[in-house]
C-alpha cells in the first residue's frame, strides 16, 4: 500500500494537525517509509491467533459506583488557556 | 564527607543512619552539582527550594527514628511525572506552561519515604525518541566524551535521567520504558535501568505515550539501588484499573549473591546481521561470567523476535494517537494564537501543528492511519496478532525453566548527536530492535553496564526476566555487576 498526498491530507486532517499543501509531499514520503518498514508483518501466520489486548489475563478491577472525587473546579480551570464562568471557553462551534 | 553527590542510595542511607552526613549535605551538593551543569541539559524544571525543605523535614525524620530506605535521598524527575505545582510538560511545545494541581503515585511513593526532589529531566517529547533531541527543551549531551570532542547522545527517551545519575547530578532518578527508554539511555551512560513487569508501578499521573506498553522504573549507579528504589516506586494503586493487585516484596533482600542453578537463555534470533564483533564478545563473555557463578547457559529460540519491531511501531502509535487527542488547546496546556472567523476546527489544527514536535506529529498520524476504517484490521489488529505470538515464545521459554535471557541491551555505542537521517525516521526506530520485544510481552528487563568499547563508551548488556520475578532478576543483574567489575565514570568537562 502506498500514501498518495491526498490521502496523506485526509490522515493529516483525521489527527486534527495542520499541514501546509506544501509539506504534504514529503509527509507522504515518510508515512509510505514507515508504512513499508511495518509490511514485514505480512510474512507472518497469524491465522487463528486473538489480538492481544492486554499483557496479564485479567479482568479490569471494579469498584463500588459512588463519588470518590469532585468539588475541585477551580483547580480542574486552573490551566486552561480560556476559562469564564467556570467553564473552559472555545471559539464559537454552532452558527 | 565530600563529594556527597557522588554517593549510592545505598551508601548515602547508610550514611545518613550513622549520622555521617545530613539530608540537607546531601541536597546541597547536588544542588551545586547540577547548577555547574548546564552543558549536559539534563535537568530542565530545578526546584531548590522545595529540595532544602524536604532535606530539612527528611532530617528530622532521621532524628526521629522513622527513617525509611530512600529517606533524605536526593532524585531527579523525569519531566513526564506530574509533580503537583512543578512544571511538568513531557518535553513538549503543547504543554507549556503546564502546572499540575495533583501528583503522580510514583512521585507522591517517593515523597511519603522521604525522597528529595532536585527537579525535572530532559527526555525526548512523550518519550518518543531514543536521542532526547526530539525535545522542546534541546538535546541532552551524553556527559561520556571522548578525545574527538563529540557531544554523543545520553539515549532516549530517558536521556536526562541516565545523564544525570552518570553525573552525579543526582544520586538516582525516575523513568519511563515504552519501547526501551530506561534500558538504552542506561546502557549509553554506564548506568543500571530497569524496567519493571507491566502492572507493577502505577501509571497513575504519567504524561501517557502507549498505555499498554508504559512502565515507570528507576535509573541508578548500582543494582542494589534499582532495588531498593523499585521498592519505594511500587504500589498497589486502585487509581490505575492495569496496577496488579500483588504485594511489592524486599527486592533488597533477593541479592543474595547467589545464581547456582539459575538458566540463562541466549535467544539466537538477536545476532542480527551487522551486530558489531565487539558487543558479539561482550555478550559471549557475559554468559561465561554467568556460567562461572554457577548459573546454566543455553541457547533457546523466540522466533518472532524480529517482528516485534515492526509491531511496536504499529501499537505503539497506534496508541499514542488515541492519548494524545486531549492535547486539544482546551484544558490545559498552549492554544494557538487565532484569526477572526477562525472556529474550533481551526484551533485544534493549529494547536496541534504548533504545540506537537516533527516525531510526535508523525507518530500520531502514523496511529491515525493504522486505525482508520480500511487498515485497522491489516495494521493494528495483525500487529496485535503478532504481539500475542511475540509473548508466547517467551511463556514457551519461560515454561520450559529459563529464569531469565541475556542479550545486548543496544546494537551500538552511544553516538553522536546531529547524526541521525531526519528524512528516514526508521533508521533511528532500530535503536529499540533489542528492547521492544519485552515492551510487548510486559516482562521486566534491566540493563547493567559491562565494559568499554575500543573507543572507551561505555555498553550495556540486558536480563530479561520472569514476569513479576524482579527479585530474581535483581539478584542475577548484581552477579552480572560484581563480575564484570566495571567501575569507570565519564571525566568531567561540562
Amino acid at each position: 500500500m502506498s500514501i498518495t498526498e491526498d490521502e496523506a491530507r485526509k490522515v493529516a486532517h483525521l489527527a486534527r494537525i495542520a499541514v501546509a499543501d506544501a509539506d504534504l509531499p514529503a509527509l507522504a514520503q515518510e508515512l509510505n517509509g514507515i508504512l513499508h518498514f511495518m509490511e514485514q508483518l505480512n510474512e507472518v501466520d497469524v491465522e487463528g491467533v486473538e489480538p492481544m489486548t492486554g499483557v496479564e489475563p485479567m479482568r479490569l478491577k471494579r469498584r463500588e459506583d459512588v463519588v470518590t472525587d469532585g468539588e475541585q473546579q477551580d483547580l480542574v480551570l486552573k490551566n486552561a488557556p480560556d476559562a469564564r464562568e467556570g467553564f473552559f471557553a472555545v471559539p464559537k462551534v454552532v452558527e | 564527607m565530600s563529594d556527597l553527590n557522588k554517593l549510592t542510595i545505598s551508601g548515602a542511607r547508610d550514611a545518613l543512619a550513622k549520622g555521617e552526613t545530613t539530608a540537607v549535605e546531601l541536597t546541597e551538593a547536588c544542588i551545586s552539582a547540577i547548577e555547574g551543569s548546564g552543558a549536559l541539559n539534563a535537568f530542565v524544571h530545578n526546584t531548590p527550594e522545595m529540595a532544602r525543605d524536604m532535606a530539612a523535614a527528611a532530617d528530622a525524620r532521621i532524628k526521629a527514628g522513622d527513617a525509611k530506605a530512600m529517606t533524605g535521598i536526593p532524585v531527579g524527575v523525569k519531566d513526564l511525572f506530574c509533580v503537583k505545582g512543578v512544571p511538568s510538560q513531557s518535553a513538549s511545545r503543547i504543554l507549556e506552561g503546564f502546572v499540575p494541581q495533583y501528583e503522580s503515585t510514583v512521585t507522591q511513593n517517593l515523597w511519603d519515604q522521604g525522597a528529595v526532589m532536585l527537579g525535572k529531566l530532559n527526555q525526548d517529547e512523550f518519550g518518543m525518541g531514543s536521542s532526547t533531541e526530539n525535545s522542546v527543551y534541546g538535546p541532552t549531551v551524553n556527559p561520556w566524551k571522548l578525545g574527538d570532542g563529540v557531544d554523543r547522545t545520553a539515549g532516549g527517551s530517558s536521556g536526562g535521567s541516565a545523564a544525570a545519575v552518570a553525573a552525579d547530578l543526582c544520586l538516582a532518578a525516575t523513568a519511563t520504558d515504552t519501547g526501551g527508554s530506561i534500558r538504552q539511555p542506561a546502557a549509553f551512560t554506564g548506568t543500571v535501568g530497569l524496567r519493571p513487569t507491566y502492572g507493577r508501578v502505577s501509571r497513575w499521573g504519567v504524561i501517557a505515550y502507549a498505555s499498554s506498553l508504559d512502565q515507570a522504573g528507576p535509573i541508578t549507579k548500582t543494582v542494589r539501588d534499582a532495588a531498593i528504589m523499585l521498592g519505594a516506586m511500587a504500589s498497589v494503586d486502585a487509581k490505575d484499573s492495569t496496577s496488579a493487585d500483588r504485594p511489592v516484596p524486599d527486592y533488597e533482600s533477593a541479592l543474595t549473591g547467589d545464581i547456582r542453578g539459575k538458566k540463562i537463555g541466549i535467544p539466537k534470533e538477536y545476532r542480527i546481521d551487522g551486530l558489531s564483533d565487539e558487543i558479539d564478545g561482550l555478550w559471549s563473555r557475559t554468559a561465561e561470567m554467568l556460567r562461572d557463578a554457577g548459573a546454566e547457559v543455553v541457547d533457546i529460540s523466540l522466533p518472532h523476535a524480529k517482528y516485534a519491531l515492526p509491531a511496536y511501531y504499529v501499537i505503539a502509535p497506534a496508541e499514542a494517537s488515541s492519548n494524545l487527542a486531549r492535547y486539544d488547546g482546551v484544558r490545559y496546556g498552549r492554544r494557538a494564537k487565532l484569526g477572526a472567523g477562525d472556529g474550533v476546527v481551526e484551533m485544534y489544527e493549529r494547536t496541534r501543528a504548533e504545540g506537537f514536535g516533527p516525531e510526535v506529529q508523525r507518530r500520531v498520524m502514523v496511529g491515525t492511519y493504522v486505525l482508520s476504517a480500511g487498515f485497522y484490521d491489516a495494521y493494528y489488529n495483525r500487529a496485535r496478532r503478532v504481539r500475542a505470538l511475540i509473548k508466547r515464545d517467551f511463556d514457551q521459554a519461560y515454561a520450559a525453566g529459563i529464569d531469565a535471557i541475556l542479550a545486548p541491551t543496544t546494537p551500538s555505542a552511544a553516538f553522536g548527536l546531529g547524526t541521525a537521517d531526519k528524512s528516514n525516521p526508521v533508521e533511528m526506530y532500530l535503536n529499540d530492535v533489542f528492547t521492544v520485544t519485552l515492551n510487548l510481552a510486559g516482562l521486566p528487563g534491566i540493563s547493567v553496564p559491562v565494559g568499554l568499547d575500543k573507543q572507551g563508551l561505555p555498553l550495556g548488556m540486558q536480563l530479561i526476566g520472569r514476569p513479576w520475578d524482579e527479585g530474581g532478576l535483581l539478584n542475577l543483574a548484581q552477579s552480572l555487576e560484581t563480575a564484570a567489575g566495571f567501575a569507570s565514570k565519564p571525566a568531567r568537562w561540562w
